[in-house]
């Protein structure tokens, strides 16, 4: 029973990794643009989500109106600026840029900030209660919360990429961009667009970790990135529903990892992870790539 | 700085002569326009000027010149690497030439990004289709007819011209033949409706069939008011459709004017930088030069592989080029 409560959980927090990689796997489908600083960027949503709440008062929830919109502002100025700009020099160039990025947000928020952990919602009900099936599988509203949360945001930007102009023009600027240009469509444009949407999940996710754990300055590379790393490529480079998988796939592993040996839940993580890489490196999803 | 570097003796006459083609298209602009035929009287719609392009250090384009008018259908032929694709690419604006300017409608594109031209009606065929693989047929129009000018051509009207894609509108274009890809990119830049059509290459990698079955519908596509620029490998398919007719031999205009003008002993001599009478009785003179079909070029496709290109290159200086345009 305890097995499957493990398993349980893991489905779950793997809700939360998909939430995370969805993002990571959105701006490599479209731009190949392989972020280095998008853990930092969820940190960077969930400070600003203390800040809003601290400033206004609203509930833990509502705080998610106000930064993924922020965020989603950033992340086209951002794709448009400097992302843009390394683009054009190469792919490569992008790497450095976002590493250094990531240098740079977070060292910035432990000069500004401060290196202490936070936390979003203490105490609020939700974050704490849980409902028990049976005797030995207990679930926590939270993580269901952030599980249904994480289904639909995927399933909102499939129906967004598949039917809407935008979304036709995401994949179309993503096959080629050049003969997008012919069309007369701004790839820029287009890449701030999916930029925009990568940032807004990103701050959705960065708040969810909020509730559900706590962050520092650094959890970003720390943490955040290698989950996300780690179930877009278990789930697949650029197929939406591979990266709820890989992070499904790479919830379960920790969770039983840590049944094992509570100090072997990180490792049965990335065992998982270099074993899809070893022996089904495309991914456990045969969908054709997106990109 | 124009000058190749390779300065051949002899060469006299021709050569000026040829330069003489665009300086012609320079004194012909101040002028007013050229009249060599009743189509060319009106302005130019696109107006490339002395035009040099550069792949890193190779020269692709020296200063080509060229005028485009309203309802034509202007066909750039010429071998491999010629500077034919590169021409148009820098028309839609993929390249930045190193001199030069291209005009459009009367003002200058050469700044402006390809997306802005192509909205403002210049829209292309690339080589090689260049379709959304991953979209069906239908959002390949969709994409096209998003930022379209006002015009004819609608998503139905293009299912009309090529009957088979309604039916398959919902088909992945990756799973399409050649051909059916070919139709979808024609039909793609169509419904953008652009003034300017730009094919590069339509007959690549295309089955002789299917070409003529492409090309068939030309003229439908030029009753609704296009003008084509045409880029083609396969010289008699383009002598078939051209209202005029420009020949590039590495990076230079070797030959240009109407089709009924040139006989095919010239438009060889363009093609493969040969003197005609440097290749035996084969360059004799059709007298009706290429009015329509069958072309004996066709046949001696291989020619430009047996001469060895140093040797192409100084029988094109010495030989004489033909400038019929204006004269």
């Amino acid at each position: 029973m305890a097995w499957v409560n493990d398993i349980i959980q893991g489905i779950l927090t793997g809700g939360l990794y998909a939430l995370f990689a969805c993002g990571l796997s959105l701006m490599f489908g479209v731009m190949k643009v392989v972020n280095l600083a998008h853990g930092d960027l969820a940190v960077i949503g969930g400070y600003i989500a203390v800040g809003v709440i601290t400033v206004t008062h609203i509930p833990v929830l509502w705080s998610v109106v106000i930064v993924v919109p922020l965020m989603a502002l950033l992340g086209y100025v951002l794709q448009r600026t400097v992302i843009q700009a390394s683009l054009d020099r190469s792919i490569l160039t992008t790497l450095l840029v976002t590493f250094g990025l990531s240098v740079v947000i977070e060292n910035g928020l432990l000069q500004f900030v401060n290196a202490d952990s936070h936390s979003l919602g203490v105490g609020n009900a939700i974050i704490t209660s849980s409902f028990s099936i049976g005797s030995q599988i207990t679930i926590a509203y939270l993580l269901l919360l952030i599980f249904v949360v994480a289904v639909v945001v995927l399933l909102g930007l499939q129906y967004f990429l598949s039917v809407s102009k935008y979304g036709r023009l995401i994949r179309a600027v993503a096959d080629d961009k050049e003969a997008a240009q012919l069309s007369g469509v701004d790839y820029r444009h287009v890449f701030g667009i999916a930029a925009a949407i990568a940032f807004g999940t990103v701050a959705l996710a960065g708040i969810a970790y909020g509730m559900y754990s706590q962050f520092s300055p650094t959890t970003g590379t720390d943490t955040i990135l290698l989950f996300a790393f780690a179930a877009v490529v278990i789930g697949g480079l650029g197929s939406l529903w591979g990266t709820l998988l890989g992070g499904v796939v790479l919830g379960v592993a920790q969770e039983i990892g840590a049944q094992i040996n509570a100090s072997d839940q990180l490792l049965a993580g990335y065992i998982v992870f270099l074993a899809v890489l070893a022996f089904r490196p495309q991914g456990l999803t045969t969908r054709r790539a997106q990109s | 700085m124009s000058e190749p570097p390779r300065e051949p003796k002899g060469r006299g006459p021709a050569w000026t002569e040829e330069r003489g083609t665009s300086d012609e298209g320079r004194r012909g602009l101040e002028s007013g326009p050229a009249a060599s035929g009743a189509s060319r009287a009106s302005e130019a719609l696109l107006e490339v000027r002395d035009l040099t392009v550069h792949h890193g250090q190779l020269r692709a384009l020296d200063h080509i010149s060229l005028r485009v008018f309203p309802g034509e259908v202007y066909a750039i032929i010429g071998a491999n690497g010629a500077g034919k694709s590169t021409l148009l690419r820098t028309i839609a604006g993929l390249h930045q030439p190193t001199e030069g300017a291209i005009l459009y409608d009367g003002k200058d594109m050469t700044k402006v990004r390809p997306e802005r031209r192509a909205t403002r009606g210049i829209a292309m065929v690339p080589e090689g289709r260049r379709l959304f693989g991953s979209l069906t047929v239908e959002e390949n129009l969709l994409v096209g007819a998003t930022y379209a000018r006002k015009g004819p051509w609608t998503i139905e009207r293009v299912y009309e011209l090529f009957s088979w894609m309604k039916d398959r509108r919902t088909q992945r274009t990756a799973q399409l033949s050649g051909g059916e890809q070919q139709s979808v990119a024609i039909g793609r830049a169509l419904v953008a409706n652009p003034r300017v059509l730009l094919l590069d290459e339509l007959s690549l990698g295309l089955a002789p069939v299917i070409v003529q079955r492409i090309y068939a519908m030309l003229p439908q596509i030029l009753a609704s008011g296009l003008t084509v620029l045409l880029v083609e490998q396969d010289v008699s398919q383009a002598l078939r459709v051209a209202s005029h007719l420009q020949c590039l031999l590495e990076g230079h205009t070797t030959l240009e004017g109407r089709p009924s003008d040139v006989t095919p002993a010239q438009v060889e001599a363009a093609y493969f930088g040969l003197a005609p009478a440097e290749h035996g009785g084969a360059a004799s003179p059709s007298p009706g030069g290429y009015g329509g079909a069958g072309s004996p070029l066709v046949s001696r496709g291989g020619l430009g592989g047996i001469v060895p290109p140093e040797i192409a290159e100084e029988l094109l200086w010495h030989g004489s080029t033909t400038s019929s345009r204006g004269s």
